[in-house]
């Protein structure tokens, strides 16, 4: 069970069992709800903004493991970020998905983040992980309420 | 039940019928496969993969409209699949067998076809919490379409449908009852016959969606007298992409064609086209002929082999993952019916079902999880999710015990 052990690192394990953030907001600027049909799950996230920066984020809902532990590290790496810097992050963390399984991990300014580089092993683990970072996008974007990964 | 006699079945040789199986002789991340998502697709016998192969190789030309051997050939074999179908679930005649491209294919003929024709504001269909998405959405567009009403009979919490709601559902607005015979989520048997009895009284027109259950319960239409049945190939041992819609003659000699193109026609000028007879109205276009000669190999497949020993073999190792899983700690069976098969879902306390498949897939074990196409079950359950083992013949108590084996292993890495 080695390479499992790569994919379900400690840091994901433990962001899945106790995962920060995981609350609604009273007031929030914005709302938006993921749902991954293939799996069933979705997620509500709630942001609150301070011009163009996330002040506060959180969120609710239920998923697997690698959902939930996305969802729970994106939550603790975006307070303080402007919306473009937000945008950047998930580039990188995408391009980190996406990249070649047999060449090493570039996670330049991921920081903890880094700990999805085991994803790239299990393409269908892919969508778990992004379905907060989709989920954001569409809530910073402002409009879309709700996202599908399909 | 213990192992001992699940495997000493006198007249199923599960380990020897394996052997016809080239697909489970390989590795899977350095572990035998042991493949049990039967439920989203079964494994295709060698005989089917050559039968496939052989017709390329020898006999591929278009059927029913060329003047070459070749074409004699290929048409020869492709009715010939027709008749094995129409024996098969025991069909008057075989122009009642339509061909189509699988059993979603054949609910969407008739709701178009039958529905659009037949259906208007008031009326209603009828169906179940159980369906297959392919068994509500065709629906969904059809009644939009005309202004009918879809309506759900309920199941309770073992998985079976509720008669009392059937009956009470049922009424003089139901115009169609469309129910799935053994559900790909649960497991659960149908009482199809009955059903289809209770809706004839009250003038409703029946089908019975057959995916899952043609690979593993006796079909015969006529003891059933559903005025439609549909399945597919790729379910029963055959290749993708290939399906029946069994119809009563009299009702599809009234619906109009579902699509339009070469082969339903009789005759076409710009003033009027008629149409050809059936099963011919309802086949347009050049079909998937060389996954029809396949389909009828898996026919041939299955009357080789003793069915009823098969199935008893399938429902022991049934009730022997059952015992087993149940066992698991934290581990809740879903749909726990009297009458059931081949299926085996589940969820885990603290283990997402796509954690469970990941940790399976590691060990080897193929499962499906996710909703199974059965949104409204999982909501009736109030999950979201379910992981599924399902079996075909092949399957085996050490099949089994690696499934349980590896579950204990999700427990140990995710629990």
């Amino acid at each position: 069970m080695s390479d499992l052990r790569e994919l379900y690192q400690e840091v994901i394990l433990d962001h899945n069992r106790r995962p920060r953030n995981f609350r609604r907001l009273d007031c929030p600027d914005r709302t938006c709800e993921g749902f991954n049909p293939l799996c069933g799950d979705r997620l509500t996230l709630f942001l609150e903004m301070d011009g163009d920066r996330i002040r506060e984020v959180t969120f609710e809902g239920t998923g697997c493991a690698i959902s939930r532990a996305s969802a729970s590290l994106m939550t603790d790496a975006l307070k303080g970020k402007t919306v473009d810097e937000v945008n950047a992050l998930f580039d990188r963390f995408h391009q980190l998905l996406t990249s070649d399984p047999g060449a090493a991990p570039d996670t330049t300014g991921l920081g903890k983040l880094a700990v999805f580089a085991g994803v790239r092993e299990h393409p269908s683990r892919i969508k778990c992980a992004t379905l907060s970072w989709h989920t954001l996008r569409a809530a910073v974007a402002g409009g879309q309420t709700r996202v599908s990964t399909e | 039940m213990g192992v001992a006699e699940a495997t000493t079945t006198p007249t199923f040789d599960a380990e020897r019928v394996r052997g016809d199986f080239p697909i489970l002789r390989q590795q899977v991340h350095g572990h035998p496969l042991v493949y049990l998502d039967n439920a989203n697709t079964t494994q295709k016998p060698q005989a089917v993969i050559d039968a496939v192969s052989d017709y390329y190789a020898s006999d591929n030309a278009n059927i029913h409209r060329a003047t070459h051997l070749l074409s004699e050939r290929s048409t020869r074999a492709y009715e010939r699949s027709r008749v094995l179908l129409q024996r098969f679930i025991n069909a008057r005649d075989s122009h009642e067998v339509i061909l189509t491209r699988g059993c979603t294919d054949g609910i969407n003929l008739v709701a178009q076809s039958w529905g659009r024709t037949h259906l208007k504001p008031g009326d209603e269909v009828l169906i179940s919490w159980m369906e297959h998405h392919s068994n509500i959405v065709p629906w969904q567009l059809v009644c939009e379409q005309t202004g009918a009403t879809l309506r759900a009979v309920p199941i309770d919490e073992r998985g079976e449908l509720r008669m009392d709601e059937f009956e009470r559902l049922l009424t003089d607005r139901t115009r169609l009852v469309s129910i799935i015979h053994v559900s790909n989520a649960l497991g659960t048997i149908t009482p199809v016959a009955e059903i289809v009895g209770k809706a004839h009284a009250a003038g409703a027109v029946t089908l019975i969606d057959g995916a899952q259950a043609a690979a593993h319960v006796p079909v015969d239409v006529q003891a059933i007298d559903a005025d439609f049945y549909a399945f597919s190939g790729h379910k029963m041992f055959g290749p993708t992409g290939t399906g029946v819609l069994y119809g009563k003659a009299a009702l599809l000699d009234r619906m109009p064609p579902y699509q339009g193109g070469g082969d339903m026609i009789a005759s076409v000028t710009f003033e009027k086209t008629t149409y050809n007879s059936l099963p011919y109205k309802f086949e347009a276009g050049t079909p998937n002929i060389a996954g029809v000669v396949g389909f009828g190999a898996a026919v041939d497949y299955l009357n080789g082999m003793d069915r009823e020993a098969a199935r008893a073999h399938e429902d022991r190792v049934l009730a022997y993952a059952t015992e087993l899983v149940a066992k698991v700690p934290g581990l809740r069976i879903i749909g726990q019916a009297r009458a059931k098969t081949s299926v085996l879902s589940f969820v885990m306390d603290g283990i997402h079902p796509h954690d469970i498949g990941t940790v399976l897939d590691n060990e080897g074990v193929a499962i499906r999880t996710g909703q199974h196409c059965a949104q409204p079950v999982m909501d009736r359950y109030g999950i979201g999710s379910t992981a599924r083992a399902s079996l075909a013949f092949y399957n085996t108590t050490a099949d089994v015990e690696a499934l349980v084996r590896a579950l204990h292993k999700a427990r140990e890495l995710l629990g």
